[in-house]
């Protein structure tokens, strides 16, 4: 056995297949947003100036990477997991001293040249790498809650690091390893808690403080009125509702108020109110009357509403293959990076959009089919985290496009134009398939 | 040990499948069922140039062009291409400094952004395009951009061909199914206004690509939507050209109007009110600087007197009452009145007459030529006192029915926009003014007979009066266009009324031979036997009416040739005393030189003396002082302010040169200098005009 079969063994070609597609659409579409009538565009291709160009010789670096690590052996992930997880670390807190400013977030370290690495998007494998480890351990019972606040520390430390350099929207994707929290045996309660918050939120934007103070009094007092069999033998049942009542209501009254006035900057308060049709007063905003007098800046939902009108107009079959009057006016920004499926659903209207989708879906499936067919726990959580954190891209880019959810400005998985996102995700995608030729080894 | 919660990963495929069935049901939402951001996509992507046709030309009976069309050019910039360029060299071709060239930077970019082309310096001199032409290239950002303009050759004809102008707010509101955007220009007033329609042609659209910043990105579908301009029609109209401009002339000087017409047609030769104005001052960039001043001037050069002047018709109105009175059977051309100085019948109303000497009204012809007061009042009582109609106001409702008949008291729908009808009085304003319908009778109103009272016509109902009588009972409504280039079924129809033939009496040819021939004896030996046209019998009737304003009014209608009429004439001079002293010379070379297509040399010497005859009243004269030496007032004012802020402006450029290095732009903030800069700018024109201002008194 040479080592040239070592390498294909075992490896799972229907998910290189579906990397490949991916990545070729997200060259396209780079292409159908930078590309403007008569120039020669396969000059420009090989030219390294423009931004498709740049994305092909990432692409090349993809590939050798992705080569290097189907080379490599999957005893040295789970060797180097928590080594690379503080490597991480300290590479996020590095851009507070060597960072350089993007477009308001300090989260880049130049490499020279032209490029620049994003940590926080490379800490992602780290961290998924540092949660398998951590749950593969022997001696880890997952069961404890000390386990899973340890868990949840591995986890939403980057987070938290990553709010303080003003990048919230990559911090929501740390999230997503709640999802193999789940699968690991957390209680439900926690993600349905979660959800319930969320929408809590949601409702409290939505409606009118009071109406909703009614609706959840009317809520509580019809399950206590359900329940009042099961009260009359449980006093405590009664507590608790009294206390989730009490608890919702303060929220809505006051916890929410004072997060979006006294937590969040003024903007960030406006997009999210703004992915919900409302305008947010900036004026009650005390973080931003604070650091300056300027009058607050009106709440600015161009983007989502250019965005929208560019899928929009789109209809069922597109507009065509670099006929999109949208993208070719740069009427979205950012249309080449976070809003990048704005010009995809332009060109090729709800049937592309919708095929799009299934391969997205198709692809996560497959993943989760893989994870379930491992031995060792430490592939399966790492398969897992694979899953998730794509999914938690894909779900919050594509809604932020179609104006579901505020923009956190988060990418496009393999589609998205920038070296950082299409090197991380090959990275995380061909870690997992090397793991997955090994299914057959047991690793810690 | 995978076995252990297997079950999820069921539930994490579902969450997954929900959120992505989520995600397609809004695109569906977005992509399927709403339709607006289609549109909306259009109206940010698509630019919509409208590309202005010719418009058509108008040309007078020997088909000359009364106006043209002109290319001027206006020299427009893109600032923020226009950068690195030879700034000096510009401006030396353009004859301004270079702190006036960067003043138009600033207030370009200030008005229309930086990437948008905006004019520089609006319709260029011939000699000024052609230098700017050749060096254009060295000037990348500036580009010359075609306008259209109107030019007269004539300078001639001023208040009936109108004006263009851009159109505004009220003419959009009131045209908003025509398709006229801002910016357009339409035809605002005379013929321009009138066949609007016909000479504007059909705009033709460009559709382009525009960027986020409204850069134009090439052709919208290769021009698969875009739409050819097609030009205007041409008209052509009655106009005589030479006619026009010595009729002009013969007014200068005098207020006053001139009709002349083509009985067999109904086709305007000519149509003066005076004061009049040259056509050119009111075309490109002339427009602004006289037409403030045009409209403030108490004259009203832009006033047609022709279709609006209301005048008392006066003894021109005579032949007419002889007409009413023929065809109502109620004088032959043989019947004769004695009259001895004047109309007494009436008791409390006296009217004089010029004439004593019994049997100068002994019939209709004499009468006409003697303009015999008595004659006309008598036979003006006949018709109103007609045994037939049983009382006054039935026999002056018949009356008024045969003036309107004849075209006056309303309206002859000339092809010119806003045309007056003058009065015939009803009866319910007689019946007020005398107090009740049984207090009046035909002595009330018997001065009507002689054109006074309360009647009125414009020059050009007088004129058209004329046509019926040389007609011997018919006319055409009197019109300026003869035919329209490529006539559609359209206008065919718009032209249709001037081609329809109205037969107003039923009176037999020796009748109407009758009046002919008075009114010929009116220039053989009645008030305008001075008046000869060379190798032409004419007939004609003088006319003096009374003003309760001053000076009587100068009247003269006629027609010429006696036989085989082929003009019709009208002329008032207001405040010009007798009928055959200032209208009627007027009258006369009008005609000579319609049917001679000369005027004789004699002739040629009293047009130019006429033409300096000064008629006009002396309260209009001292208005024109006062202004004049206001304006002049004014002049210096300005002359000594501009003295002043050249100082300042001295001042001002060393601060400039000081302030610059300290304002230098760092990374990106340069636009943030720029405005301020452009502020601080505006900020001291601000001051400076207000301290001019309250210099003035």
């Amino acid at each position: 056995m040479n080592r040239q079969n070592n390498i294909s063994q075992g490896v799972d070609y229907v998910v290189i297949w579906l990397y490949a597609i991916l990545v070729a659409i997200g060259i396209l579409c780079i292409f159908m947003v930078e590309y403007r009538t008569g120039t020669n565009w396969l000059q420009s291709f090989i030219g390294g100036k423009t931004n498709y160009s740049k994305q092909l010789i990432f692409t090349g670096i993809c590939t050798i990477i992705a080569m290097l690590i189907l080379l490599t052996d999957s005893k040295l992930f789970t060797a180097f997991a928590n080594l690379s997880y503080i490597l991480g670390i300290l590479l996020m807190l590095s851009t507070f001293v060597i960072g350089k400013n993007i477009s308001g977030s300090k989260s880049w370290i130049p490499l020279g040249g032209g490029f620049n690495l994003q940590p926080v998007e490379i800490c992602k494998i780290f961290t998924a790498l540092a949660l398998a480890k951590y749950l593969s351990r022997q001696e880890t019972d997952f069961t404890k809650f000390k386990s899973q606040v340890i868990a949840g520390v591995i986890c939403l430390l980057p987070a938290v690091i990553s709010v303080a350099q003003h990048e919230s929207g990559m911090a929501l994707v740390y999230f997503s390893f709640f999802l193999v929290m789940y699968r690991e045996g957390l209680s439900p309660a926690v993600l349905i808690i979660g959800f319930s918050f969320v929408a809590l939120i949601v409702s409290t934007l939505l409606i009118e403080p009071n109406t909703l103070a009614i609706i959840l009094s009317v809520a509580a007092l019809l399950v206590i009125y359900l329940s009042r069999k099961t009260i009359k033998k449980r006093k405590g049942l009664l507590y608790l509702v009294l206390v989730i009542w009490f608890a919702c209501v303060g929220i809505q009254r006051f916890a929410v108020p004072f997060i979006f006035n006294n937590v969040l900057e003024c903007y960030q308060s406006a997009r999210v109110y703004s992915a919900f049709g409302k305008d947010y007063d900036c004026s009650q905003n005390k973080r931003s009357a604070k650091k300056s007098d300027k009058t607050p800046r009106k709440p600015d939902d161009y983007n989502v509403r250019q965005s929208k009108i560019a899928i929009g107009s789109g209809g069922f079959w597109g507009r065509g293959f670099l006929k999109g009057t949208q993208t070719r006016g740069k009427y979205v920004p950012e249309q080449h990076t976070d809003f990048i499926f704005a010009s995809l659903g332009e060109a090729f209207g709800f049937a592309g959009s919708f095929v799009f989708l299934m391969i997205y879906l198709f692809l996560l499936i497959r993943i989760i089919n893989i994870a379930e067919r491992q031995r060792s726990t430490f592939s399966r959580v790492y398969a897992y985290s694979v899953a998730s954190i794509l999914f938690f891209h894909i779900a919050f880019n594509i809604c932020m496009t179609i104006g579901l959810f505020p923009s956190p400005g988060v990418t496009l998985p393999l589609i998205s134009y920038g070296g950082s996102s299409l090197v991380s995700f090959t990275i995380l995608i061909f870690v997992l398939l090397r793991l997955d030729a090994d299914r057959q080894m047991v690793l810690r | 040990m995978s076995v252990f919660n297997q079950s999820r990963s069921r539930v994490i495929q579902i969450i997954f499948a929900a959120v992505f069935l989520v995600i397609t049901i809004q695109l569906i939402n977005l992509q399927l069922f709403s339709s607006k951001y289609k549109l909306a996509a259009e109206n940010n992507a698509i630019y919509r140039k409208i590309i202005y046709p010719d418009r058509g030309i108008i040309f007078d009976r020997k088909k000359r062009a009364l106006l043209e069309n002109t290319i001027s050019y206006d020299l427009m910039v893109t600032p923020s291409e226009a950068k690195g360029i030879d700034t000096a060299a510009l401006c030396a071709l353009l004859e301004i400094d270079t702190a006036e060239y960067k003043k138009r930077i600033r207030d370009a970019i200030f008005k229309n952004t930086s990437v948008k082309p905006s004019v520089f310096e609006p319709l260029l001199s011939p000699d000024m395009y052609a230098r700017l032409n050749e060096n254009m290239y060295k000037f990348p950002g500036f580009m010359l951009s075609e306008r259209s303009v109107r030019t007269y050759p004539y300078n001639t004809a001023a208040q009936l061909l109108g004006y263009i102008a851009e159109v505004d707010t009220t003419f959009l509101r009131r045209h908003r199914e025509e398709g006229y955007e801002m910016g357009d220009y339409a035809g605002m007033n005379g013929l321009e206004r009138t066949y609007e329609s016909v000479l504007m042609g059909q705009r033709g659209i460009k559709r382009f690509i525009r960027d986020n910043k409204s850069r134009i990105q090439g052709p919208y579908e290769n021009g698969l939507f875009d739409t050819v301009a097609i030009a205007g029609r041409n008209l052509y109209t009655s106009i005589d050209v030479e006619v026009q401009q010595l009729a002009e002339k013969l007014l200068q000087n005098k207020i006053g109007s001139a009709v002349a017409i083509n009985p067999r047609t109904g086709g305007i030769i000519a149509m003066v009110s005076s004061p009049t104005y040259n056509p050119n001052v009111l075309t490109g960039n002339a427009r602004r600087k006289n037409w403030g001043r045009m409209v403030m001037d108490t004259a009203k050069p832009m006033y047609n007197r022709a279709i609006k002047g209301q005048y008392p018709p006066g003894s021109t109105f005579k032949p007419l009452g002889a007409l009413v009175a023929l065809d109502e059977g109620l004088i032959t051309p043989s019947y004769g009145v004695g009259c001895s100085g004047g109309y007494g019948a009436c008791g409390g109303v006296y009217v004089r007459c010029e004439h004593k000497n019994p049997g100068h009204a002994a019939n209709l012809r004499l009468a006409l030529a003697n303009s015999c007061n008595s004659y006309f009042s008598d036979i003006f009582r006949k018709a109103i006192d007609n045994r037939k109609y049983g009382s006054t106001i039935q026999g002056y409702l018949k009356w008024k029915e045969y003036m309107n008949a004849f075209g006056l008291g309303r309206r002859l729908e000339v092809d010119l926009p806003s045309e007056d009808k003058a009065s015939i009085p009803d009866t319910s304003k007689y019946n007020r003014f005398f107090g009740g319908a049984r207090r009046w009778n035909s002595c009330s109103v018997l001065t009507l007979g002689i054109g006074q009272d309360m009647m009125t016509a414009t020059p050009l109902q007088m004129a058209n009066l004329m046509c019926i009588i040389a007609n011997k009972g018919y006319y055409y409504p009197p019109h300026f266009v003869d035919s329209i280039e490529q006539e559609t079924d359209n206008d065919t129809v718009l032209m249709g009324k001037y081609r329809n033939k109205h037969i107003v009496t039923r009176i037999s040819d020796s009748a109407y031979q009758a009046v002919h021939d008075g009114m010929h004896d009116v220039t053989v030996y009645g008030t305008s036997a001075y008046i000869k046209i060379p190798g032409v019998e004419y007939c004609a009737k003088t006319g003096t009416a009374q003003n309760p304003h001053g000076k009587n009014h100068s009247l003269f209608v006629a027609f010429a040739p006696k036989d085989n009429p082929k003009i019709a004439v009208a002329v008032v001079v207001e405040n010009g005393g007798y009928g055959s002293v200032a209208a009627g010379p007027i009258a006369g070379f009008i005609m000579e030189k319609y049917l001679n297509d000369t005027i004789s040399t004699a002739g040629l010497a009293r047009v130019e003396e006429v033409s300096k005859t000064d008629l006009i009243p002396s309260a209009i004269k001292s208005w024109y002082q006062r202004k004049d030496i206001e304006r002049q007032a004014k002049i210096a004012l300005e002359e000594a302010a501009a003295r002043a802020e050249e100082k300042e402006e001295t001042h001002k450029a060393s601060t400039e040169v000081q302030l610059e290095p300290v304002s230098k732009p760092v990374g990106g903030n340069d636009t943030g200098n720029k405005t301020k800069l452009i502020k601080s700018s505006l900020l001291l024109n601000d001051e400076k005009r207000k301290r001019r201002d309250t210099g003035k008194p």
